[in-house]
């Protein structure tokens, strides 16, 4: 009797570890996998290839603009595409994804159904004129080094709430290296805090 | 909790003339439409409807041809002293430091309804169902305005979202500072007879700044000390009292 709880006593801690080990898989790996679905972009974008160091030189403010009453414009409409892919006969360069965009959506003049990754909750206000032109912020600070990519990141989107994974952060422990690695409330109060505007930590600031 | 009041920022108020009020709801219309709020099934169930801005009618009580009656329309009162925020416990609702404004986050709300029970004018409503939208209605949706969910308390904000139209429109002309008619909220804008006029307390260059300071001004049940920054105007003795919830021999029984 005595023998046998002594080897229960023994072994004891390696199902402890072996259920730890089990759980943290299963709470850090799987949960995370399962809870979000991945989404290709309709079409490769590249950024690097039309941003300001590449042949087409175009800074972010020619697709991203403002509008005249200072409301954002947000992703382009397929409109701006055409100013400058303006005839299937005559692509700008030999890439599979510029055919697919003349053939899918340009002759058939179809909007581009592109997965936004900053997409903000219905109950969040978000003024881009206030921030780019009243305070100066260059657009890598909140969306990080996006002119720089050359191919657009996987969409993740999670199930439960249908919030992009870069709100969360792509970081599952939510921890942030970067000033663009998370868009939660808390990272636009930090950063109001900061620049010594607590004022605009109010609720009806941001929120509608 | 005055000092803090008065001293930062804005404090968007109301002077609504009652002289003028004929009673006849296009502010209503325009405030149920501007701020999504939905046509329920059963409109006829009033502890189940939505306002946001409701006219009360009153009337002197006296038999023809003394009779005189008035229309009171009653926004959200956007207390400089609410006694809805420190009830709730969510912290869902809030006065606003930059504009006075009381704001009301349906994401935060739990639904316990405190703040409609600490209301004594009744300006919050609770969302017992999801709100219809009829297929081709939301397309009438004001996008800058959040729909609510069942199970969450809503109330007038002043058209905040106004309020950040206009400055967004006022930052792309370089200007940090808004104009007097640049912000005024959807029922003031839809008035017919100009009764209602919106603008900065704080500011002494606003007309409403001027108004307040009539002898025919006042604002609903002043007493309680919830500091409304909505005010009336009326020239009719009997009308300025009922709204400060006035019995006959109360302030001469209290000497």
């Amino acid at each position: 009797m005595d023998a046998d709880l002594k080897k229960s006593d023994k072994y004891g801690w390696v199902f402890l570890i072996a259920g730890l080990i089990g759980a943290l898989i299963v709470g850090w790996i799987i949960f995370p996998a399962l809870l979000y679905s991945k989404k290709e972009q309709p079409i490769h974008f590249s950024h690097a290839k039309h941003g300001p160091d590449s042949d087409a030189g175009m800074s972010c403010e020619d697709c991203h603009f403002f509008y005249e009453d200072g409301s954002f414009s947000g992703i382009p409409k397929i409109a701006k595409c055409i100013e400058c892919h303006e005839d299937a006969e005559l692509p700008l360069s030999d890439s599979e994804e510029e055919e697919k965009l003349f053939t899918d959506y340009i002759v058939p003049n179809k909007e581009i159904p592109w997965l936004v990754y900053s997409r903000q909750p219905e109950c969040v206000y978000f003024p881009h004129m206030a921030h780019v032109k009243m305070a100066d912020i260059e657009c890598n600070v909140c969306h990080g080094e996006m002119a720089k990519q050359d191919s657009m990141p996987v969409y993740k989107v999670n199930r439960l709430t249908g919030y992009s994974i870069d709100i969360w952060g792509r970081n599952i422990a939510g921890l942030k290296k970067n000033t663009w690695d998370r868009m939660k409330m808390n990272d636009c109060a930090e950063c109001h805090t900061e620049h010594n505007k607590e004022n605009n930590n109010a609720c009806f600031v941001c929120h509608k | 909790m005055k000092k803090d009041n008065n001293n930062r920022g804005a404090r968007y108020g109301m002077v609504i003339d009652l002289d003028k009020c004929t009673g006849c709801g296009a502010c209503v219309a325009a405030c149920a439409s501007e701020n999504n709020v939905p046509v329920m099934h059963d409109e006829s169930d009033k502890t189940r409807s939505i306002n946001w801005l409701q006219i009360y009618k009153i009337t002197n009580g006296k038999e023809f041809p003394d009779i005189e009656i008035a229309y009171i329309p009653r926004p959200c009162m956007q207390c400089d002293n609410p006694p809805c925020v420190p009830v709730c416990p969510a912290t869902a609702t809030k006065r606003d430091p930059n504009t006075g404004i009381i704001s009301q986050i349906y994401t935060r709300c739990i639904g316990c309804r405190y703040c409609m029970a600490a209301c004594p004018y009744h300006a919050r409503s609770f969302n017992w169902f999801d709100p219809p939208f009829p297929k081709g209605t939301e397309r009438s949706l004001t996008t800058e305005v959040s729909p609510r969910m069942r199970g969450v308390v809503e109330k007038c904000t002043f058209c905040h979202h106004r309020l950040m139209s206009a400055k967004q429109r006022a930052y792309a002309e370089g200007r940090r500072e808004l104009r007097e008619d640049e912000y005024i909220p959807a029922c003031a804008e839809a008035c017919p007879v100009n009764a209602i006029t919106f603008g900065d307390l704080n500011n002494p260059k606003h007309k409403i700044s001027q108004l307040i300071k009539s002898k025919n001004a006042f604002r609903l049940l002043e007493k309680l000390g919830t500091e409304p920054k909505v005010y009336y105007l009326s020239s009719k003795e009997w009308v300025r009292r009922m709204a400060d919830n006035y019995l006959q021999g109360e302030f001469e029984s209290r000497n």
